[in-house]
């Protein structure tokens, strides 16, 4: 007789099959991002938490518990309060100027013209560009002597040359440049949140609302926007919890300057605790940025899912 | 209340063209129906008169006027789309109100207005609710609701049934006929399905690749197909086309029974062999060959079982089966219906 197939082998190891269970092999594969989070998140984290209530410098490396006189200490401060205040202008407004653009971005790459595929893919590189080289060319813009647009406003005889801008060096104006280079450089994510939104609407509603007498503003602001602002709102939460930590454009383009006008919460921690050594209070700076963040995740959080009832 | 009237209506996109010259009337207060297979233009051409697409040539008019160049809130029409597209953040009472807010209509006249449409179509319980909570049933209700509120003079309905399950579809049909009649508002309705197509519609206008092949009430339809598309598109088991001179020879399954149920008169015998039997309740369908053409061909007849036993019908079988004469259709080479054959 021909075996037509090999006879089952006998007794197996119990591992043999182990991947085949979904605990097992959920746990393999989440096991990467669980370490990842506790070893660059949740252990520098409670790193911050224990330099916040001690007196440590890298001077005086011992460490001697002060208990919350360090936060004390920093909300006592005057530039601290500038700081925080300039954080949340600074993280609203280039939100605020970022959508905005975004919006209009994505209707218009909606619309078919020539060139358009070259056109989208040349939108995205303000985000894909290194923000080191961008804030550079920015800098460079925003300049007190070569300021092409102080050229351009002077040449358009809006502005005499005695009466140039100091882009950089006003308190107002170097926090409006700030926010303007910061939301040029978020727009392009939400242009395309937009446009992955806006193209998910199904085209029967928006042929209803057509019909239904809704011309292009109603159609946009009561049907279109209710429609996408799920997705609107978790790319908000992106963009504001990446502006209000970072530190980058404020670092490369003005270092908090004027004065400390430009001053966010993490160029002043990245200033106090690394560059002048004084660890505990550069981490209790740091650490205000916990519960305003924790705020408005939830905030925005509950907004999404009372909207998808 | 009005006529709608397209004369000569075309639409290209790009190279294929998926309205070809279409001219066709609907009288004041019609139930019009564009039965078409899928894709053959019959939904462009409604988005056509509703001013959702723009033709590229020929005219549109509602009510004497010609509208080619009005938008679509001011050609006074009102529709119903496939999935509804009912508006998922409003509740059912501001889906059905937004037409009236867009024209800003007073509200306590809105008022008035949403819990009239709502009785209407008994949905008053559902006016807190959001678009997500309803049944199939129910959102389509919502779509006919928002669609009367605006006083239209047009309805124009596009497969608003294909979403729903066989049973409901069945009830849903007779609703919306029933609500036509009481509105008497003439009312454009497209469809793929011949059921519905034929127990709806005042008329029917059969379309095939972007031209209307017939028009005509759904018994002229079915018993006088213009041509062979017509004739095999509308029936099921469609109609019998067997190869005959230079042209084909079509009769209705139901009509091609055996010799000895017909009583005498004029007619044209077959020899059929019987290949397949199903047994469907009401009805029995036989598949089979006929003998004696050109070429074996493949017929289908529809056979009442009361008259016949069941087991009188066997695969492999030989029968002499039979067609009164005024029964048959002949068409012509081009496909088209032949009066002489």
């Amino acid at each position: 007789m021909v075996a037509i197939a090999e006879k089952l082998r006998g007794p197996r190891s119990r591992l043999e099959f182990v991947f085949d269970r979904p605990q097992v092999l959920g746990s393999a594969f989440l096991a990467p991002a669980i370490l990842y989070v506790l070893l660059l998140v949740g252990i520098p984290f409670l790193l911050a938490v224990y330099y916040a209530l001690s007196a440590y410098t890298v001077y005086n490396p011992t460490y001697h518990f002060v208990g919350l006189q360090n936060f004390i200490t920093v909300v006592q401060s005057e530039i601290f309060r500038r700081t925080l205040l300039n954080t949340f202008i600074f993280t609203i407004g280039s939100q605020i100027l970022g959508l905005i653009l975004g919006k209009f971005g994505a209707l218009l790459l909606l619309r078919p013209f020539p060139g358009r595929k070259i056109v989208r893919a040349l939108i995205i590189l303000p985000w894909a560009v290194p923000i080191a080289l961008a804030t550079v060319a920015w800098e460079w813009m925003f300049d007190s002597l070569y300021s092409v647009i102080n050229w351009v406003l002077v040449a358009a005889g809006l502005v005499s040359q005695a009466n140039e801008p100091q882009w950089l060096g006003d308190p107002q104006l170097a926090m409006l440049c700030v926010v303007i280079v910061n939301a040029w450089r978020f727009f392009p994510f939400a242009i395309v949140i937009f446009l992955a939104g806006i193209t998910a609407v199904p085209q029967d509603v928006l042929d209803a609302a057509t019909v239904d007498g809704a011309g292009f503003w109603r159609r946009n602001y009561q049907i279109i926007l209710p429609m996408i602002m799920p997705i609107v709102v978790v790319g908000l939460i992106f963009g504001t919890v990446f502006t209000f930590t970072d530190l980058s454009v404020v670092y490369l383009l003005t270092m908090g300057g004027p004065v400390n006008a430009t001053q966010v919460l993490g160029n002043l921690g990245f200033q106090i605790g690394i560059l002048s050594g004084d660890v505990s209070h550069g981490a209790a700076v740091s650490l205000f940025m916990l519960p305003v963040l924790f705020v408005l995740v939830i905030l925005m959080l509950r907004f999404i899912r009372r909207r998808e009832i | 209340m009005a006529a709608v009237s397209a004369n000569a209506v075309s639409k290209k996109f790009g190279e294929v063209t998926a309205v070809d010259g279409i001219s066709l009337a609907a009288r004041d207060g019609e139930f019009m129906v564009l039965l078409g297979p899928s894709g053959c233009g019959k939904t462009t051409f409604l988005r056509i008169i509703a001013g959702l697409e723009k033709q590229s040539a020929g005219d549109i008019v509602i009510g004497g006027e010609v509208v080619n160049d009005l938008p679509p809130r001011a050609r006074g029409i009102a529709m119903v789309f496939q999935s509804y597209g009912l508006y998922p953040h409003f509740t059912i009472w501001n889906n059905i109100a937004f037409p009236l807010k867009t024209q800003r209509v007073a509200s306590h006249q809105i008022n008035a207005k949403v819990a009239w449409a709502a009785r209407l179509l008994g949905i008053e319980h559902l006016l807190d609710r959001r678009p997500r909570q309803l049944s199939g049933g129910e959102r389509q209700r919502v779509a006919l609701a928002r669609a009367l509120v605006r006083d239209p003079t047009v309805f124009l309905l596009d497969e608003p049934l294909s979403n729903l399950d066989a049973k409901l579809r069945a009830s849903a049909r007779n609703e919306i006929k029933q609500f036509q009649q009481r509105v008497g508002t003439t009312t454009i309705y497209v469809t793929h399905d011949q059921v519905g197509a034929m127990g709806m519609g005042d008329r029917i206008a059969v379309i095939d690749r972007g031209k209307v092949r017939q028009v005509g009430t759904p018994a002229a339809i079915y018993d006088d197909p213009a041509d062979r598309f017509v004739a095999s598109f509308v029936g099921t088991p469609p109609m019998n086309l067997v190869s005959w001179n230079s042209g084909h020879l079509g009769f209705r399954p139901e009509h091609f029974l055996p010799r000895d149920m017909i009583p005498d008169g004029e007619l044209t015998e077959f020899s059929f062999r019987v290949v397949r039997a199903e047994y469907l309740g009401s009805e029995r369908i036989v598949y089979g060959e006929l003998e004696g053409l050109q070429s074996a061909a493949e017929v289908t007849a529809k056979l009442p079982p009361a008259h016949i036993p069941l087991d009188s019908i066997r695969p492999g079988e030989w029968h002499a089966f039979a067609v009164r004469n005024r029964q048959l259709c002949y068409f012509g080479k081009d496909g088209k219906r032949a009066r002489r054959h």
